[in-house]
């Protein structure tokens, strides 16, 4: 199977791995996906509570190549971004980004899925209320 | 994080003594030995007659050097030459003999039995089998990988006319208790076929011992040519009928029609006879290696365990998961070692293993599975590098999952609620 360069360069040097602590007001955390589908990942954003900026973001993957990648890219892109913002990005972005074939565009699906999810518990915490314009979706699809 | 070592090192280098990449997927398709390739050589320019032209000098040295390959494959599994037919390989061997039975046994039964982790070879032609009026029985396998006898017994039946298990699986490497199956089907006057393609050159096989009737071998599995194979069927007690699948000049005494691949049969010949020559020798230096690898990967991993019962094996397989990791992003990490996965992502249908679902592992030890397949050609600088690549990009890979972080923090992964997608 070939995989493109960015994917192989995020797999290589996988970027923003690691955890932050779960309990913090500022940190939301989403853990998407299942073992048995072959992958987990968990996305986490810290927020700026003033300025509704994330300042960090970190993840770790289990799942192929394509996931890494997917979810490594997500976290390079939600830094800086409003939570807005971060809403927006859409999982064809990812598919584009990282010319991702056919059969890896779940990968994508699911990267999406953990920045909503960790958005989702962000807000969840903070009493923000859900905007309709992006609302959180379940990691089912 | 330290950086997973990278896919795109050059090819073909050489590290820490060997030659990259390395192949140690001996299982899928092995290496053509040279001494099989020196023995082909003259059949493609030199000696190229038809072997059925039975009128000249041409035909008669292409016949000859046939009949020579049919007594070499013979005797390496204890038949006689009269009951080897070549063909294009073990999946036509397989479909003429499933089919070729029920077609002639019809008058008799329709009834066959089988396992659920046979090659699809055996299992597609079963289904086919089944469209046609022909009952099949499935017979499930423990979590070591074998059926069980009694499963065997209750399953026969008046209408049963044959029972189809391989000899050795070709993920898992597990050998299937022939012996017994052998002499049960002898018993109850039942003929049994076997799938030896990965048993036969690597494990000692006699069809008189274990009373097989019928058993499809194939060339490149054994260090022979692609695209040759060859189907025993027993000719005395009984004796077995067949019908042709394949219409034509009516050769290979009218069960398997075509012109004769002269060289390619040369090639499988000589292969067996290599196989002969170097069996005990070969399997001891496969199994001591194969040893070698578990245990290297076991003194520095955890979480890892073999898949299907290191008792009946085959001395040069090892299937193992790397739970936590996901198959294919391992192999992605080992990019200059040649092995397979039973991940989903490395299969066309995205689904894991289904030899590996099979003994009850769940769908995420599937994902985390390996198969390595040891052979002639690997040695054991090779197997030492294999071992430390893994263990290497293993180790980096858990550092990414948040599963191995979760278990390693005491967290019981099956409490959680995940939600498949």
């Amino acid at each position: 199977m070939a995989y493109s360069d960015k994917v192989l360069d995020h797999y290589t040097h996988p970027r923003n791995v690691g955890q932050m602590d779960k309990g913090s007001a500022e940190v939301g955390t989403g853990l998407v996906g299942a073992p048995e589908c072959g992958d987990v990942m968990r996305l986490q954003i810290k927020v700026n509570p003033e300025t509704q900026v994330i300042e960090d973001a970190k993840f770790k993957t289990f799942g192929c190549g394509s996931a890494i990648a997917s979810s490594s890219l997500a976290t390079e892109w939600v830094k800086g971004k409003t939570v807005e913002e971060a809403m927006q990005i859409k999982n064809t972005d990812i598919v584009k980004e990282l010319s991702l074939p056919p059969v890896k565009i779940h990968c994508s699906v699911l990267a999406e899925d953990a920045i909503r999810a960790a958005i989702g518990d962000w807000k969840k915490k903070n009493g923000v209320q859900e905007s309709s314009a992006a609302p959180m979706v379940a990691t089912a699809h | 994080m330290s950086a997973v070592e990278s896919p795109t090192t050059p090819r073909n280098g050489t590290s820490h003594g060997v030659h990259l990449p390395i192949y140690m997927d001996n299982h899928a398709t092995t290496p053509m030995d040279p001494r099989v390739l020196d023995a082909m050589m003259p059949y493609f320019t030199k000696i190229f007659g038809n072997a059925a032209s039975r009128n000249h000098s041409f035909g008669w040295e292409a016949e000859q050097a046939v009949e020579q390959a049919r007594e070499q494959i013979a005797k390496l599994i204890g038949a006689t030459a009269k009951e080897i037919i070549f063909t294009s390989g073990a999946t036509e061997s397989n479909n003429l003999a499933i089919k070729g039975i029920a077609e002639m046994y019809k008058e008799r039964g329709n009834h066959i039995i089988t396992q659920v982790t046979e090659h699809k070879a055996v299992l597609d032609t079963c289904k086919r089998l089944e469209k046609s009026g022909c009952r099949v029985t499935y017979l499930p396998v423990d979590a070591e990988g074998r059926i069980d006898m009694e499963d065997l017994k209750r399953a026969m039946e008046e209408k049963t006319i044959l029972v189809s298990i391989m000899f050795a699986n070709n993920e898992i490497g597990v050998i299937q208790p022939m012996e017994e199956i052998g002499k049960l089907c002898r018993e109850r006057g039942v003929l049994f076929h076997t799938d030896a393609v990965q048993a036969v050159g690597k494990v000692p096989v006699d069809v008189n011992a274990l009373n097989i009737d019928v058993l499809s071998l194939s060339g490149h599995k054994i260090y022979g040519p692609k695209g040759v194979g060859a189907l025993y069927v027993r000719r005395r007690n009984p004796r077995v009928q067949i019908s042709a699948q394949i219409d034509g000049g009516g050769h290979e005494r009218g069960m398997r029609s075509g012109t004769l691949n002269v060289a390619g049969i040369v090639g499988l010949g000589k292969a067996c006879e290599l196989c002969r020559e170097e069996l005990p020798m070969e399997a001891e230096r496969l199994r001591k290696m194969r040893d070698r690898l578990k245990a290297r990967l076991e003194s520095k991993l955890d979480h890892i365990h073999v898949n299907g019962t290191m008792e009946h094996h085959l001395p040069g397989n090892l299937n193992m998961s790397f739970v936590y990791v996901e198959g294919e992003s391992l192999l992605m990490g080992i990019n200059d070692i040649a092995v397979s996965s039973g991940s989903a992502c490395t299969s066309a249908t995205l689904e894991p293993s289904y030899v590996l679902k099979a003994l009850g592992l769940g769908d995420d030890v599937a994902h985390s599975s390996i198969r390595f397949g040891l052979g002639r050609f690997n040695t054991e600088a090779e197997v030492d590098y294999v071992a430390d690549k893994v263990i290497d990009v293993v180790q980096k890979l858990r550092e990414l999952s948040p599963l191995y972080e979760m278990v390693k923090e005491g967290i019981d992964l099956t409490k959680i609620q995940w939600e498949a997608h």
